[in-house]
């Protein structure tokens, strides 16, 4: 069974939803990511979404951009990312890692170099946000060989028959965008979500996973109630980013933030 | 040279998921497939309606000033040798560049779908005062994006633009230039898809502007095509046209692809020199990728990175290229060269105080490349370049370039 899979199963078993963060790797400092990653891990995280760094994430907002811009700073491409999840996997071999980002990194490297790499490394996932199941006929036929999950996102405007192609292409989970407008946006309508989901649940047996808008515990713990699984990224980025000076600290301040949205989910 | 068959083949892309061979596409997140979809259709309908098609042709002459002349640059072409240059003066329509073409088409369909809200990115500010111009003759509220280097570039177009009540909102991140101003215009569509038009001013991006941006280009190539067999009895043997995104391009080009003997070129911002890797020239010197919207090449590092560009021009310091222009490089059917800042910038003076026409830095790289290919040819062949825009907005930065503040 596969990390993903085996995740859920455990979670359904224990009566828990999945707490997945995203952070960008290599934000603010190579560094800093894979004990930031472990860290998230022991305050809760279940599965981890981490950003590849892109000069233009044209999908996310204006946190995640400069996330990229410090991480490119630095230099961090795709494979360096590899190389984190090879060394996070190291002493950690069961939490699923799921790579998000743009679809230029991956095409650089090709379909079929990149999922050899990316599995040898420890990666259960991929969602390119920049890649619609229209236009990923042969993206999947290569990660599915390889065994890498293929992840797509939802939109509250996507129709019933789209709804229906996607939860046919894709494996994992579905993550559910809650809201119109880039990562970091406003607040998001929990019943809206609910309905939306109710549709989705009718096409697929597959998890499903909210993202954009879950800021707090409140939020987290609501969208928890409606959903498989609660996925959060602008304001730990944020966190990452006021902390950008003293990246010791991120570790154990994004870990709080982490505890704080597990304890609420699970009360 | 491609086949007949091939070139008619040509002419029916892209096919309908957007495709011109291998590039085009629609490669967006999610969240904006809704409102491409919506688009494609509002559009698929319209281009059969001939009231639509009447609203727009009335528009192109009443308000733009169609049909822009073919003019006969005689003393340009004595004075540089070889073969006879022909102007396709796109900067005589009103707001002074072609763009005015494609914003007239898709702020009419942005009232037919009801958006009282357009969005714009732009570079060189051309395409921003077009989308202004319109946003006001229509009473829509207008917001254009632009990076922050080319609001002090071209401060003369942003000043234009509040004065036709637009909102210029001035990008600081990524490189500051018409890429981030495209990210950020995008973020806004996606953020306000209910309300909200997003007027792309080239032909690029995902599917289906690049067909709609050529389709209200091609009045262009239309024009010059007629123009030619009513003026000099004959096509002519080469088409000259710059390329950033490349919208007056494909929209010169895309009438002639079938007449094989016409010979096209496409000419990219050589910046400081291909070799020099300060440029805008992805065709030239750039692999295949993907990148707002679209698979076509791009300038990019080994990591998929997008590069820096650099050009003189704003409008064609973009690091992408529309992907018909793609295509149509790797079928053969057209060929893309580059023209320098220095050559521009020559092209400009010598257009200038040759026949006193002030042409846009962007236009100029087409002007460097003819006068080149002009002394190669004979003098009864002839070039038509397309004179794209106006070169007012760029006075202050020739005349910087001469250590003179205006």
């Amino acid at each position: 069974m596969s990390r993903i899979k085996d995740c859920f199963a455990r979670l359904e078993t224990a009566g828990r939803k999945a707490l997945i963060p995203y952070v960008t790797a290599g934000d603010p400092s190579p560094a800093v990511t894979v004990p930031l990653l472990h860290a998230m891990v022991e305050a809760g995280a279940d599965i981890l979404e981490l950003g590849v760094p892109f000069s233009d994430p044209m999908a996310d907002g204006p946190v995640i951009q400069l996330a990229c811009e410090r991480a490119l700073s630095h230099g961090t491409r795709l494979l360096d990312v590899l190389d984190m999840v090879a060394e996070f996997r190291t002493t950690d071999s069961q939490t699923p890692i799921v790579l998000m980002g743009y679809l230029n990194t991956v095409e650089v490297l090709g379909y079929g170099n990149f999922a050899t790499r990316a599995k040898a490394a420890g990666v259960d996932g991929i969602l390119t946000v920049d890649l619609p199941p229209e236009e990923s006929d042969d993206f999947i036929e290569v990660m599915r060989a390889a065994d890498i999950d293929v992840i797509y996102l939802l939109a509250p405007t996507t129709d019933e028959s789209r709804i229906k192609s996607v939860c046919e292409k894709g494996s994992g989970y579905i993550y559910y965008v809650s809201l119109k407008g880039v990562t970091g946006s406003a607040a998001l309508d929990v019943a809206a979500v609910e309905e939306k989901l109710k549709q989705v649940r009718r096409h697929t047996d597959m998890p499903l996973g909210v993202g954009f808008g879950i800021r707090d515990d409140a939020s987290a713990r609501a969208v928890s109630q409606v959903a498989d699984g609660v996925i959060v990224g602008s304001v730990l980025v944020n966190r990452i980013a006021e902390l950008a000076t003293q990246p010791q600290q991120i570790p154990e301040q994004v870990s709080r933030i982490i505890a704080g949205m597990r304890a609420a989910m699970d009360a | 040279m491609p086949t007949k068959a091939e070139l008619a083949a040509l002419m029916q892309l892209p096919d309908d998921r957007g495709h011109f061979g291998p590039y085009g596409g629609r490669f967006v997140s999610e969240t904006l497939i809704g409102a491409l979809q919506d688009l494609e259709r509002t559009y698929e309908s319209l281009r059969q309606d001939p009231e639509f098609q009447a609203e727009f042709d009335k528009d192109l002459a009443h308000y733009v000033g169609r049909p822009s002349p073919l003019y006969h640059a005689e003393r340009l072409s004595r004075e540089n040798g070889g073969a006879q240059i022909y102007l396709k003066r796109e900067d005589l329509n009103h707001t002074g560049a072609h763009k005015v073409n494609n914003t007239i088409g898709q702020a009419l369909i942005a009232k037919k779908m009801g958006k009282p809200r357009i969005i714009a990115e732009t570079g060189a500010g051309q395409h921003g005062v077009a989308s202004a111009t319109v946003a006001a003759r229509l009473g829509l509220e207008c917001v254009v994006y632009m990076g922050i280097e080319d609001v002090r570039r071209q401060a003369l177009n942003v000043y234009r633009m509040k004065l036709l009540g637009a909102t210029v909102v001035p990008v600081e991140s990524g490189t500051r230039t018409l890429k981030d101003a495209m990210n950020e215009a995008m973020r806004d569509w996606v953020t306000n898809v209910d309300t909200t038009y997003y007027i792309i001013g080239t032909a690029a991006g995902p599917h289906p502007y690049p067909k709609l941006v050529r389709d209200f280009q091609c009045i262009i190539g239309r024009e010059a095509r007629q123009q030619s067999l009513d003026q000099v009895g004959r096509l002519p043997d080469a088409l000259v046209a710059c390329v950033g995104g490349g919208s007056n391009a494909i929209g010169l080009f895309h009438p002639f692809i079938e007449d094989g003997d016409v010979r096209m070129y496409g000419v990219e911002a050589g910046g400081y020199g291909i070799a020099s890797g300060q440029h805008a020239a992805p065709l030239s010197a750039g692999r295949p990728g993907v990148l707002h919207g679209n698979r076509t090449y791009l300038m990019e590092d080994d990591a998929g990175q997008i590069l820096s560009t650099h050009s003189v021009s704003a409008g064609l310091d973009y690091p992408g290229v529309g992907p018909e222009h793609a295509w149509l490089k790797d079928t053969g059917r057209a060929e893309y060269v580059d023209a320098t800042d220095d050559e521009a910038l020559a092209a400009f003076r010598t257009l200038t105080r040759v026949e006193g026409i002030m042409p846009a830095l962007e236009s100029s790289h087409a002007v460097a490349y003819a006068l080149k290919l002009a002394r190669t040819m004979r003098e009864d062949q002839f070039i038509v370049v397309n004179l794209s825009g106006r070169g007012d907005k760029d006075i202050h930065t020739v005349a910087s370039l001469d250590g003179i503040d205006v």
